[in-house]
Order: structure tokens, then sequence, then C-alpha cells
């Protein structure tokens, strides 16, 4: 399993065994506040690495989603359109937004614990 | 001066407050060369002076009386209960702001979800919202709805379509990009087909037909219905149109030269937050009383600014609340019996004119409801004579068409007597 | 106090109103229509009898808080009293029943009225000609930069960028993106004011349009502004006027003469015509010269002394809305213009300004006023001072809405923490304006000695603070049957 790493739009992905999982960062959505509904892709359609995939929206905000990896997309959490507060709670874990199946590595582009904790801190 | 409050004592002690012997010690950051020296205008007038000014435009113009009227396209004349302009001429409604401040605002916020909601029934979709400016700026934003939903750039338009809603189709197709067709084929380029029931000459289209059509080209249905129909007339909603959209005049708005009307859109609960325009939405406060907020806010200009669906803000609210008024004065059965007072006597007349010498229905074999097209010998005497008796008569159809010279179309509602319908039959001998 | 549903009082069977028999040979639309074209359900429309309803509608009203009863001292928002003359105004029978489509001959007043208010309006804003057809400021925003969008393609220029302050209303972008337009934010220095640095390094040959305000949304007058239009129009791009704070500057200074080549107004802020509760409004668009070609048609013109609509417009945008504009709100707006002539316009713009700074004035010590004065006919105040207590720009707009006022815009321009954007107008007494101060003192103590109090309120009003996460996760945008009545409707008399 590869850690997690971040995008600077403050998505996160890990990697288990060809398959990718992304969701929104801690910090994400705490700025955005009470998620309250996810656009999401479909099943089996295929993303770009940067490109946009959906939108989240809170009351006040509504960001575009951008995927760190490109592949195609073979889960996406249905708990979601009814326990949107999933985001909010659990970020990492239960409030996980798409899998993605990959090719080969990670893109090198994203940013460790480390790199993205600093990124955090200057915004 | 009307409406200052400051007396010259007013103005002398907020100044000294300021430490300023005049209000220019205020305008320092304007430079020099862009001060006035005056504002060319009139000058000032009494209230009695701007009344008389006023009252003086309106003397000339004339005013047709209501049973008199014959012209439609758009604009109806309907009897407006006295109802409507009692409510909509409290001040707490009419000089009331956009109801943000929500525990400020919950009148106009209840009536608004009072408005969604008949429209939603009227046109059997699942949600509409909390108006729009006319019925053509209506048919515009369903079309763009449309044009987000597909991802594709085009939008086909059924012949007769307001020739005026079209005009601002195309205009708003200009800007955004999407090109539009008149026809009724739509193809895999097709975002939507948008078709008016009935349409601008009054006559029913086949609205199962055409939806079926849509959707087997993967295009949406934007149905433009008139309301005052939907009392009798299949509603979008049980023809399986994706989005309804139309202009509400005719619920309790007085024609006033063009506006200000109603724009009204509902559409498919799948379509919600592709809606344009504020929504009004039931919550609960902490005591657990129940209030309505503007929802699905992230939807509009103040938030998803440039990715917003429209850049509505200002809407029809006032009309709005006239038009929840006039539907909840007449209920279904009455909404029902307008509608029907209204297509027995437009088929009583179409039956007396087609029998006079060179008069006959433009297109006999399809059927209307209020509003029909006639053909008749000379279109400018006809209407010539008509005037002479004090009666606006049918709308010129060659205005738009040309191929329907000489083409009136004639519309009658309840405020048509039949006194009125002899009268016009009268002027034609 | 909450009131049911006109929708929950519905009783089944209660029959409609009287309405007048055909009288005519009575033919069923179902003998004349397929059954398919015909409705299946009748529309679940709420049946009231007519007391009901007026009872029904009187009880909203009472939920509502109003500028007839209330001072609302919203920025950019300009709400000045609506006088009730314009109401009779434009509910004359030669105004209020005129259709659209009568001959021309007989709509001569109403044609003659249009021509005098556009020439009014070209007047108090330094342009060449006014479009009256825009029912809102964003609608007039997306016309006048649908013009600029068909003058630059007409000169064969493919400019496809426009500049917006990061200050600026969200309508600003969201109109231009309904052109097509990518939307470029230029940055505001300290005191909101444009930086001249940034907008010179975002200008290009694909810019079509810069948008501004001025005074901006912190109520300072751009003072560079000659400057701005200077480097805009260098580029060939052309300048744009948002109309939102213009009561600054009737007969003071005016938006054509600073260089804007497109200028919208608010007939319902500037010229008194009421919100409505959220419209209708109308949002005319005057422009100079260049852009007159690409007007919206019809226009109104005058003739040997008669006045008609002008349909032959070759390069004209086409159509914005239906008919011809608002023309019931033109009519207000036009009565407010007659009665008030160039000198009583002038002395509103000074008196917004007079009373703007007066109350700012009054705002030291109990605020904190982030920029040097003095400000035109709004200011910008921040509660940042307040935050030691733990209390925010939020709690002191409840505040006022405890005590009987309509709070000010809040979190609004975003470049100002806690900001608070105080907007008097030239209609309130100055009896009001120390009441408020009195307000905001009070708050300011409350802070100070009972912060959780604050907290609290408001509390004397219909509702609490409403749950707007769970009202957006699971939109009720409508009544249905099957829904239950809240328990506190159900013993309603």
């Amino acid at each position: 399993m590869v850690e997690r790493r971040y995008s600077e739009t403050h998505e996160w992905v890990t990697v288990e065994g060809g398959t990718a999982t992304v969701g929104i960062s801690d910090y994400a959505q705490a700025q955005l506040g009470d998620v309250v509904f996810l656009e999401l892709p479909k099943k089996d359609s295929t993303l770009d690495a940067g490109a946009s995939f959906g939108v989240i929206e809170s009351v006040k905000a509504a960001s575009d989603l951008y995927s760190p990896v490109g592949g195609r997309v073979v889960e996406v959490n249905e708990k979601l359109t009814d326990s949107p507060e999933l985001v909010n709670r659990d970020p990492y874990g239960e409030g996980w937004l798409i899998k993605v199946e990959v090719g080969g590595d990670l893109p090198p582009n994203l940013l460790d614990e480390a790199a993205y904790k600093k990124l955090t801190e200057a915004s | 001066m009307p409406y200052l409050v400051y007396s010259d004592e007013d103005r002398a002690q907020m100044l000294a407050a300021l430490g300023l012997e005049s209000v220019e010690g205020l305008l320092g950051d304007i430079p020099p060369q862009l001060r006035l020296q005056r504002l060319a205008l009139n000058d000032g007038l009494s209230e009695q002076e701007t009344m008389d000014h006023v009252r003086g435009l309106a003397a000339r113009s004339r005013v047709y009386p209501d049973r008199l009227s014959f012209r439609g396209g758009g604009v109806y004349r309907r009897f407006i209960p006295a109802a409507v302009a009692a409510v909509t001429s409290k001040p707490e409604f009419y000089t009331a702001y956009t109801p943000y401040q929500l525990a400020a605002s919950q009148g106009t916020m209840q009536a608004i979800f009072e408005y969604q909601t008949p429209i939603a029934e009227l046109t059997a979709m699942e949600v509409a919202n909390a108006s729009l400016y006319d019925g053509a700026t209506a048919v515009a934003e369903g079309a763009m709805m449309a044009v987000v939903q597909t991802g594709r750039e085009e939008v086909v338009a059924a012949p007769h379509l307001h020739p005026e809603y079209l005009e601002v189709l195309r205009c708003y197709g200009d800007g955004r990009g999407f090109r539009v067709r008149v026809g009724t084929s739509p193809d895999q380029h097709s975002a939507a087909l948008v078709v008016q029931q009935p349409n601008f000459l009054g006559l029913l289209e086949e609205m199962p037909a055409l939806t079926r059509a849509a959707h087997d080209a993967g295009a949406l249905m934007v149905a433009c219905v008139d309301p005052i129909s939907l009392g009798l007339l299949a509603p979008p909603g049980q023809y399986g149109a994706d989005i309804a959209v139309g202009e509400g005049q005719q619920l309790g708005l007085a024609p006033s030269f063009g506006g200000p009307h109603l724009g009204f859109i509902a559409c498919r609960q799948e379509l919600v937050r592709r809606l344009p325009g504020r929504l009004v939405g039931e919550a609960r406060d902490g005591g657990g009383r129940r209030g309505y907020v503007l929802t699905l806010t992230a939807r509009e200009q103040h938030i998803r600014r440039e990715k917003a669906t429209s850049n509505i803000c200002t809407n029809h609210s006032l009309c709005a609340l006239a038009a929840s008024v006039y539907l909840t004065y007449l209920g279904p059965d009455g909404l029902r019996q307008v509608a029907e007072i209204s297509f027995a006597r437009a088929h009583d007349l179409a039956a007396r004119l087609a029998r006079r010498p060179g008069f006959e229905l433009a297109f006999p074999e399809r059927a209307f409801l209020n509003e029909f097209p006639i053909r008749v010998p000379d279109a400018g005497a006809v209407l010539g004579r008509l005037e002479e008796r004090g009666i606006l008569g049918g709308l010129r159809a060659g205005r738009w068409y040309p191929d329907l010279e000489d083409v009136l179309v004639f519309c009658c509602t309840e405020l048509n007597d039949p006194a009125a319908l002899d009268e016009l039959e009268a002027a034609l001998r | 106090m909450t009131e049911a549903l006109s929708f929950e009082k519905s009783r089944p069977g209660l029959p409609g109103p009287r309405l007048p028999a055909a009288g005519v040979q009575a033919l069923p639309p179902a003998s004349v229509l397929p059954a398919e074209a015909l409705r299946q359900t009748p529309p679940g429309l709420p049946r009231l009898s007519e007391p009901e309803i007026m009872r029904h509608y009187s009880r909203l009203a009472s939920m509502n808080y109003s500028i007839s009863e209330n001072f609302y001292p919203l920025g950019s928002c300009t709400m000045k009293y609506n006088p009730v003359a314009n109401e009779a105004a434009a509910a004359l029978p030669g105004f209020a029943y005129l259709h659209p489509y009568q001959e021309e001959d007989s709509a001569q007043g109403a044609l003659e009225l249009m021509w005098n208010l556009e020439r009014a309006l070209a007047a108090v804003v330094g342009v060449e000609r006014v479009c009256l057809q825009p029912a809102a400021g964003a609608h007039g925003e997306w016309t006048a930069l649908r013009m600029i969008q068909a003058f630059h393609h007409a000169a064969g220029e493919a400019r496809t960028e426009v500049l917006v302050p990061d200050s600026a209303h969200g309508t600003n972008p969201a109109s231009a993106a309904l052109c097509g337009f990518r939307v470029v934010e230029v940055r505001s220095g300290a005191d909101g004011r444009i930086s001249l640095a940034d907008l010179e390094s975002k200008l290009s040959p694909s810019t079509a349009a810069l948008m501004l305000t001025n005074p901006n949304t912190l109520g300072l007058f751009e003072r560079e502004i000659l400057e701005v239009a200077e480097l805009v129009h260098a580029t060939g791009a052309k300048l744009y006027y948002d109309g939102a704070n213009l009561n600054a500057l009737m007969g003071v200074c005016r938006p054509g003469d600073m260089g804007f080549d497109a200028v919208h107004l608010n007939l319902h802020k500037t010229f008194t015509t009421p919100h409505g509760g959220g419209g209708p409004g109308a949002g005319p668009v005057g422009v100079k010269e260049e852009l007159v070609p690409f007007l919206p048609r019809p226009t109104v013109e005058k003739q040997d002394g008669r006045f008609r609509l002008d349909f032959d417009r070759p390069q004209s945008i086409g159509r914005v809305r239906s008919f011809y504009g608002n023309f019931g709100m033109l009519v207000r707006a036009y009565t407010y213009i007659v009665a008030m002539g160039g000198d009583g316009l002038t002395q509103a713009s000074l008196d917004a300004v007079l009373a703007a700074n007066y109350l700012r004035g009054r705002m030291e010590g109990l605020l904190d006023l982030p920029h040097r004065g003095p400000c035109m006919h709004e200011f910008v105040a921040s509660a940042r001072s307040l935050a030691g207590a733990g209390v925010k720009a939020l709690d002191v707009a409840k505040g006022l809405l405890q005590r009987g006022f309509y709070a000010p815009t809040v979190y609004f321009p975003l470049i100002v923490p806690e900001a608070v954007m105080v907007e008097p107008t030239e209609t309130e007494p100055k009896a009001t304006l120390d009441a408020f101060t009195g307000a905001v003192a009070e708050i300011v103590r409350l802070a100070q000695d009972d912060p959780q109090r604050l907290h609290e309120e408001p509390d004397n009003l219909p509702v609490g603070r409403l749950d707007e996460v769970a009202a957006a996760r699971r939109p009720v945008l409508r009544w249905s049957p099957a829904q239950e009545s809240p328990k506190e409707l159900v013993e309603q008399p």
C-alpha cells in the first residue's frame, strides 16, 4: 500500500493493488463546511490526471474536484448520496469519493504528508 | 424637495459632527475635471404637477375595453380578482428586500414556497424555481439547462415557438456558444427540443410524439406552456417532458405594455441542481419550528460566480406572489372553468367568423384551445373596421410569417362576453 | 409565530369561486381534443375561501421586515424610500392596460415615456443611448457584455477575457461566463481600490472588457479612474460600469465622463422602484457611440413628432427578453425622476454621501474602521474589534435584527475580515441614524459584558437560526400531500 499523497487542490490518494482511492483532505472539508451534495462520475468512466471529475457543495461554497490520478473509475461511494456528512466526519476513511484503476506509479507531482502540511500552513 | 428628509439644520449638524463646513469636504477624491456644474434635466415638480404630467402621457395611448380585446400573442387580458392587488400592494411585500436575512423575511419566503408548489403541480413536474423574468428568458434558461446536462451544442426549436422567444434564445445561444435550429427532428447533436403548447398561432402540438422524438435522439424535451391551458390540457409531466417553462402573465398580472411579467421553470428531480435562480426549501430551527430558507444556493452567482447555472439575482418575486394569490383564489375547479369558458367562446367565435365570405380557418385540421389563426380577405381592412368600433382585433401573423400574410390570430378569454362576440361579428358586416 | 401553508388549510370539496357562464354553445373540450391532449388528474391547488386567503396573506405580511417599516442599511443595495406616487402612476389604465402588440399609433403615450426616460437616464450617466429592455441588473450586465462581444466580433477581433476586480459582486463573473468569456481577477489594494499595476499586467489583446463599479464596494471613489480608462482603451478593450453604487454620484459626476463605454443602472436601487421581495426590477444599459449599432432591438425613436419602434438595426445583438422592458417599473422610475428634477437628484446624492459619512463618524470607537475617510454613499466597518469577546459580524447583524433594524451586509466584500457594509441612503432621518448608532453601541457593550446573550439573538422573530445544512442535504422544495403538518400548526384557529 502506498502511503497517502496529496494534490495541490487538496485531494488525497492512496493505492492498493492497482486500485487508487481518492478523497478530499481534512483541511479541505474544514474549509468547505458541512458538505451537502456531491456530483461524482459514473462507474467505468475514464479520468485524466489533473482533470475535474466532479463537484463538492456545501451551503456556502461549491468546488470542483480534480483527480490526482488517471484511469477507469471502478467504484463510486454510493453512501455519500444519503450521507454527504461522511466527508466531514471521516474524510480519509468512510468519506472516500471514488476508486480508480491505475496502471503504473502515482504521478510524481503529488505531495507527501510533510509537503502537504506545509502547503496548508502557508494558506 | 420630494422624498428628502434633511432640513438645513440637520445638514449643518451632521457636517459639524464631521468638522466640515460643506459637503464639498467629502468629495475631494473626485478629479475636479469630472465635476458637473449642473445636471441637465427638467426642473423638479410638485406631486400634483408630476401626476398631471404622467396622466397626460397615459392619456395619449388608447385603452381598449377588456371585453373588446381579442389580441393575444403571449399577453392576454384575464379577470384579475381584487385579492391579487390587495395582497401585492401590501408594503410588507412590495417594499421588502430580497429575503437573504431569513428570520426577517419569512413572509416572503413562505409566499415563494407557496408559489413553487402550484407551479410544480400545474406542470406536473417535481420542482419549480422561485421565478424568472418572462417566458422568453425562461425558454433560454431551460435550453441552457439542457445544454449543460447533455454536453451537446444545438437546440432545436419547433416552428411556431413565439418568435420573440426564438430571438431571445438565439441571443443567449450567440453568447454562450450553442446553435439554434428551427424544426421538429432532434438528432445526436441536439441538447433539447423546445415546443410551445399551444403554439404562437394557438394550435395544439402533439406533445407525446414530440417528446418521444426528443428522447429517442438523447435530447431533453423543453415544453413551453400556457399556464391557464394547464387547467385543461395535459401538463408536461404527463407526457414525460424534462423541463417545463412558460410565461405566467395570465396568472394575475396586467398587460402593462409588455412587463413586468413572470417566467416560470420547473423540472424533474434529477435536474434540480441545474435549475437557475433561487429555490426556497423547508427547514427547522433549533426549537423544531418550521421555516423557509434559500437553498441549493451553491448553484447561484454569488457563490459559484462564473460557474453558476445562470447569472440571475433579482428575479420577479412580487409577480410570483401575484400568481400564487391568483391560483389560490381560483383553485383547481376555477382554473379549469376559466380554460373551458375561453375554449367555448373561442370555438364559437371561430365558427362564426369562418362562416363569413372570404374568411377561412388557416389550419382547419388542427385543434386549438382559445386562440386561432384565420385567413381573411384583407387583414388591414378588417382590423381597421374593428378599430372603428373600439375593438382590438387579432394579431397579424404576416408580421413574422411571410407565408401567413392576411392571417389574423384571434383569442378569447373569459372577459370576452357573448355580447362582445356579437359586436365583433357586427363590425365585420 | 408560524403560519400554516395554504395547502395545509385547504379543504377538499370547498367549491371554487363563482365564474360567469360561457353563454355560448358549450362545447366539451373532450369532444374536440384527443384524449392524450387532456389533463388526466386535476392540479393539486389549494381550496380556500376568499376570507381565508386574505387573512393568510396578511399574517405572512406581518412576518416580513420591509423598507416601509424598517431601516435597511444594506451596503450597495440603496434601500431608499419607494414613493407611493410611483405606484399610482404605474396603475393608470393608460399604462397598465396597454397590450404590447397594439399598433404604435395607439401607444404613443407609452413610447413617449420610454423616449423621455431614455433621455433622462442618458443625461444622468453621460452616454449616447440607453436600452430599457433588461429586466434586472444582472440581465443588464449580460446585455452590455453581449454588445461588447458583438463589437469586438464585428471588428474581427477574438477577445476572450473579461477582467473583474476581486471585490466584485458575483453577478459580474457569472454574466461574463454566460457570454463564454474567461474571467480574470484583478487585485485591489488594501483600500479596495483597483491596483493599476495588476491591471496593467492582466490587460492584453485578449481582453474584451474591464468591469468596475465606482465608488467601489468599500464606498471609496476610484481616484485613478481616468488612468484606468486610458489603460483599458489603449489595449482596445471596453470599460463597463456596474451601476450598483450610482446613488453617490448623481449630479456630482458621470460614469460616461470617466471613460466608461457601457453603463448599467439598477432602477430598483438608485431610482426607487420597489424591491418586491426579490424583483421585479429593471436594469437599463447606457452606451457610447461605438456600441450604439449593437443595441438590442427595438429602440424607441422620435420622428416628425411621433414615436416609433425601430426594428431595422442590422448589427443589433437581437432581443434580450420579450417585448420592450419591465414597462411598469420604467413608469415608476420616470415618475420619480420627473418629481425630483436635476437639482433634486443631485441633492439626493449629496445627502446620501453626507448621511454615510455622518454614520461612519458615529461608528468610531464602536466598530473598527479600516479605511481612512471620507467615504462616498456607503462604508465598510469591521467587527474584528469584538473578536476578543468571541463576537463576529454575524452576531452584530443578528443583534441589529433583534433591535428592529434590518442587518447591514456582512462578510462582503471579502477583502475586509468580519466586514459590515453600511449604506444609509438619503431618505433616513437623522434620528434613525442616531438610533442605529445606539443599537450598535448596545451590541458592543453586550459583547464586553454578556457575549452569550448576543449569540442567542434574535429571539423575537418568527423563527430562530434555521438549519440550512439539513435543508440543502435533503431539499424539500414544495409541499406534498404525503407530508405531515408540523405539530404546532395542527391546532391553528
